[in-house]
């Protein structure tokens, strides 16, 4: 080990170093009085990380022998987990505070699992790859659990953690696979392996190490456990399980694949596009029937990831472009629009019930404003931003000669719009007048109208993420 | 200077008068209402006057585009913009008929701030559509105007409004999406996504097998197919229509006008934009399809439309029949049919915008469409009875009047093509007369013998003043069409010439490798 390397890994050193100092201060100071603070401290590290590594050079480095690497890809997908989670744990202070769910070990688990995230996306070896999403992953589950007197949230918990427990083992199993027949854990050594020829013992490796990741990114049929978690958990870790780990997901997804198995695109480009097409049509068809907002988002993101997916399948440096893009408008919609259903309150708790949003614009116009364009940005109808991550993952996948799954993906997404514009409809064309408060935090008012904005106004030139993910995409894909 | 962005200040009006709406104006009292509705008046105007400035100084007898806009866009895309012939007067239709539409739903009380950005929207989206030289920025505007449109049918129509919304918007979003994949395979293809390059492209034409089937016309076929299943569900064509008549009884006043005078003709722009000269050898394979297609509807929805109790729904499938005629027309592919067929769009526009508007002046009295509700409104109404017999006449395309010069032009460019469809086309005309006439005689002929239309007024001077443009426009184009088609004419003249040549190129290419194969 030397200096070097713990240069390059200095933001993940940082960011666990506070997780336990604050852990100690928590438990020494004043536990759980700590908590806003502590949430807030949080939230401003992750931004000034996600500054630091943002604006760090062009270049790639590895280190630790290339168990981890530091290169265009990695700072994309690192940026844009640092401010989803930031601004998702900004989002949630007034919801727990005012549900005594402030804990001051929610933001240091959730600075925990953004270290493991940080890892994950910048793993060049299995080993690595696994520490970094165990560290995530056990992480999470606490969080799932973390209204401790609910039996639904700690059954969310549990289930996590069974499912959680059961694709890591899958994951690992892979692994050995891969490693028995490729000889290293090396992305590198790995990519070398199997130039040309893939033995059916690898293949099988391979197979079972994207099945544990699709666990992660909930793609179908990998998909069970996340509507009862996205239920389960309090809203707040809800929203956070839709975006930052999504990305994580998805990015050491696209790194395996490109990295360690790029010499074999026509191997794995078969079982994404079973995933990506099971994904879009299980997301659009189960969500139609559902009345819970939360599960409905649950439904929703599982279609998303098809979509990302999609782009992933391609199997080019377009592809990959793609689905970055992707993800970051997917983010941005999903933290406008859980910042929205944060807000969904009668007389000061929680509603979930999508009933209950009827005729919403009456009493909130801007608020319903808000929510309409992102509803028909995440239905992926123009002119609205939403539109353009579709509009680029089709593009990637007809440019690479899977015209059949662009077609697939464009009846999926009008099955799709119909239960996002179904809200649309509550919340504009109702009977009655919404019971909801309409009042409300102007931090949650804040985020949906500056997410809802993005959607208009990212129009102009996608808010520059065009050229870091293009240069991001290049970096991984050979 | 202004006049370089000409189009960008046509199509962007309307949407800085929404964005004013929307971020300045507040409360929901008289005075604010009343503001909404003139700054939606002023926006209208200003987008009218710009676009009689591009009339002005537009050059008919140049074919190619006039007026480019181009700047980069993102995703490799380019924000492109420019008219020829072709697309000009479906820009002034829409700047002309936005003002009198603001002006129809003067009376509306019910969020009027809100009614009138959607208005403003749709205006600037649909004028995008028709300035668009960029497939994805056409994209973008085609389809974004079934945002505004959705709540327009959901938040202001009547009964059953929830499902024509959810029906309207699912109908046309289904149709669309595919034409979004074919637009793709057009940019994979070409690698350009800039409508002027894709002109000048030929898309492959050979025969492919696809799941053991030969496809004549192979990657033209495709793409043509993909185009079609969206500009027929806008048109709408017959069997792909049925989403009009729920769209059309549900939504207010205002909203029919526009989806009848201008979405509809959106597909029949984009027939003539995108499939005639792209997909010149799809386009001829198909064309039989399309015209018996075109004369079944014709027959049909006005066979229906005889049977309707409704009057928003008999005029809705009488939009059918004549858009029945001008899908007809183009793809006669001739000068005729195809000055005929965009006629025959813009005289729609006219006639049935003033339709829907005279349902509308009773609707706003009697607040029912029904037919049998109404009965002698003559002897109350004499100027609606006159207005309303004008444009019934011109629907039947009554000569002098605008219906029946697109009628015969279409009539003429289906003959030369095609004369059996010609023949069943033209009993539709009679059939037009018969529905058409009947509807009159019974809302408006007769005595005056229900006890609730005692009391009706005649219309007031707003409605007057509403109404006369579209009389004049109705009449002016009825005497003197070549003020459309010198306009259009060396545009079609220029895209039926390429048309031609493709065909031939195609017809001996194909004979060549029949030869060759014996």
């Amino acid at each position: 080990m030397q200096a070097g390397d713990l240069a390059i890994i200095l933001p993940e050193i940082v960011l666990s170093i506070f997780a336990m100092a604050g852990l100690l201060a928590g438990a020494y100071g004043g536990r759980d009085r700590l908590g806003p603070a502590m949430i807030w401290t949080t939230s401003a590290l992750f931004a000034v990380l996600a500054a630091w590594i943002g604006l760090q050079g062009t270049g790639a480095a590895t280190a630790f022998g290339g168990m981890f690497t530091d290169d265009a890809f990695a700072r994309f997908a690192k940026v844009t987990i640092l401010l989803s989670a930031a601004a998702v744990l900004l989002m949630g202070e007034g919801y727990m505070a005012r549900s005594d769910l402030i804990r001051f070990e929610y933001p240091l688990l959730i600075a925990l699992a953004a270290v493991g995230m940080m890892v994950m996306v910048s793993a060049s070896d299995l080993m690595a790859l696994y520490m970094g999403l165990e560290l995530q992953s056990l992480s999470l589950y606490v969080v799932a659990a973390l209204r401790r007197d609910s039996v639904r949230s700690t059954e969310a918990g549990l289930k996590y953690f069974v499912l959680g427990a059961l694709s890591s083992g899958l994951l690992l199993f892979g692994a050995s696979l891969v490693y028995g027949f490729a000889g290293t854990t090396g992305f590198a050594g790995i990519f070398e392996a199997v130039q040309g020829r893939t033995p059916v013992g690898l293949l099988i490796g391979l197979s079972l190490v994207i099945a544990g990741l699709a666990f992660k990114v909930s793609a179908a049929p990998f998909h069970m456990w996340t509507p009862d978690v996205y239920e389960g958990a309090p809203t707040p870790v809800t929203a956070f399980f839709a975006t930052a780990p999504k990305i994580a997901a998805m990015a050491l997804l696209a790194r395996v694949v490109h990295d360690a198995f790029g010499g074999v695109v026509g191997d794995w480009q078969q079982i994404l596009a079973a995933l990506s097409v099971a994904s879009m049509f299980l997301g659009a068809v189960a969500a139609i029937g559902q009345r819970n907002i939360k599960r409905l988002m649950a439904y929703s993101s599982i279609a998303h990831m098809g979509f990302a997916l999609m782009g992933l399948t391609a199997g080019t440096v377009a592809g990959v472009e793609a689905m970055l893009i992707y993800l970051v408008i997917y983010v941005t919609m999903n933290v406008g629009t859980f910042a929205f259903i944060l807000s969904m309150e009668r007389d000061g708790s929680p509603v979930v019930e999508i009933s209950a949003l009827s005729l919403y614009s009456r009493r909130s116009p801007t608020r319903a404003l808000a929510m309409l364009v992102l509803l028909f940005s995440l239905a992926g109808v123009p002119p609205l931003v939403g539109f353009f991550a579709k509009y680029s993952v089709l593009l990637a996948a007809v440019d690479a000669g899977l015209a059949w799954l662009a077609v697939l993906g464009v009846i999926a997404s009008v099955i799709g719009a119909f239960y996002y514009i179904r809200i649309v409809y509550i919340m504009y064309f109702g009977d009655e007048e919404s019971e909801l408060d309409a009042g409300g935090s102007t931090v949650l008012a804040g985020f949906l109208v500056v997410s809802a904005a993005m959607m208009l106004f990212g129009l102009w030139n996608l808010a520059g993420i065009e050229g870091p993910a293009a240069a991001a995409a290049a970096t991984l894909v050979r | 200077m202004l006049l370089d962005s000409l189009l960008s200040i046509i199509t962007f009006v309307p949407l800085i008068g929404a964005a004013i709406l929307a971020l300045f104006l507040r409360g929901d009292d008289a005075p604010a209402r009343r503001n909404a509705k003139c700054v939606a008046l002023a926006a209208t105007s200003t987008s009218l006057l710009a676009s009689l400035i591009l009339l002005a100084t537009f050059d008919p007898e140049e074919t190619g585009f006039q007026f480019v806009e181009e700047g980069e866009w993102i995703l490799g895309l380019t924000y492109k913009m420019g008219v020829d012939g072709l697309s000009v007067l479906f820009v002034m239709l829409t700047t002309f008929l936005m003002p009198i539409t603001i002006l129809a739903c003067w009376d509306v009380t019910h969020r009027v701030k809100e009614y009138m950005i959607s208005f403003l929207v749709l205006e600037t989206l649909m004028l995008g559509v028709f300035c668009a030289l960029d497939l994805v920025l056409f994209y973008l505007f085609f389809e974004g105007g079934l945002i505004p449109m959705f709540l327009i049918i959901g938040i202001w129509g009547g009964k059953d409004r929830i499902y024509a919304a959810f029906k309207f918007f699912l109908y046309t979003f289904l149709g669309s999406v595919l034409m979004l994949v074919a637009m793709i395979a057009m940019y994979v293809d070409a690698g350009t996504a800039d409508i002027v390059a894709l002109l000048g492209h030929n898309f492959g034409s050979e025969t492919m097998e696809i799941l053991g089937f030969q496809v004549l016309g192979g990657f033209q076929t495709l793409l043509w197919l993909a185009f079609f299943a969206s500009f027929a569900v806008k048109m709408p064509m017959w069997p792909v229509h049925t989403w009009l008549p729920d769209a059309h009884v549900q939504a207010p006043t205002a909203g029919s006008v526009i989806l009848a005078a201008i979405l509809l003709k959106m597909g029949g722009y984009g027939f003539l934009r995108f499939s005639i000269p792209m997909f010149p050898v799809a386009s001829s394979l198909l064309a039989d399809f399309v015209l018996w297609l075109s004369a079944v509807a014709i027959v049909y929805t006005s066979l229906v439309a005889l049977m309707q109790e409704d009057v928003k729904k008999l005029i809705a499938y009488s939009s059918v029949a004549h858009m029945g005629f001008v899908t007809a027309g183009i793809f006669s592919a001739n000068q005729q049919g195809v000055d005929g067929a965009i006629f025959q769009m813009l005289s729609h526009g006219f006639i049935s915008g003033a339709l829907f508007l005279c349902v509308g002046v009773v609707y706003d009295r009697m607040h029912t469409r029904e037919i049998a509700a109404y009965g002698g409104l003559v002897n109350r109404m004499p100027i609606y009875a006159a207005v309303f017999m004008l444009f019934t006449m011109a629907n039947v395309g009554l000569p002098g009047t605008s219906g029946f010069v697109g009628e015969f032009l279409t009539l003429v460019g289906m003959f030369q093509a095609n004369t059996w469809v010609c023949a069943v086309a033209a009993t539709g005309v009679i059939l037009s007369a018969a529905y058409a006439l009947w509807l009159y005689r019974r809302v408006v002929m007769g005595e005056l013998v229900k006890e609730s239309l005692r009391s009706i007024t005649d219309m007031n001077r707003r409605e007057q003043a509403i109404f006369a443009p579209l009389v004049v426009m109705t009449i002016l184009l009825g005497v003197y069409p070549s003020l459309v088609t010198d306009i259009v004419g060396p545009s079609v003249g220029a895209l039926l010439e390429g048309y031609g040549e493709a065909v031939a190129q195609y017809g001996g290419s194909t004979r060549l490798a029949l030869h060759g194969g014996h």
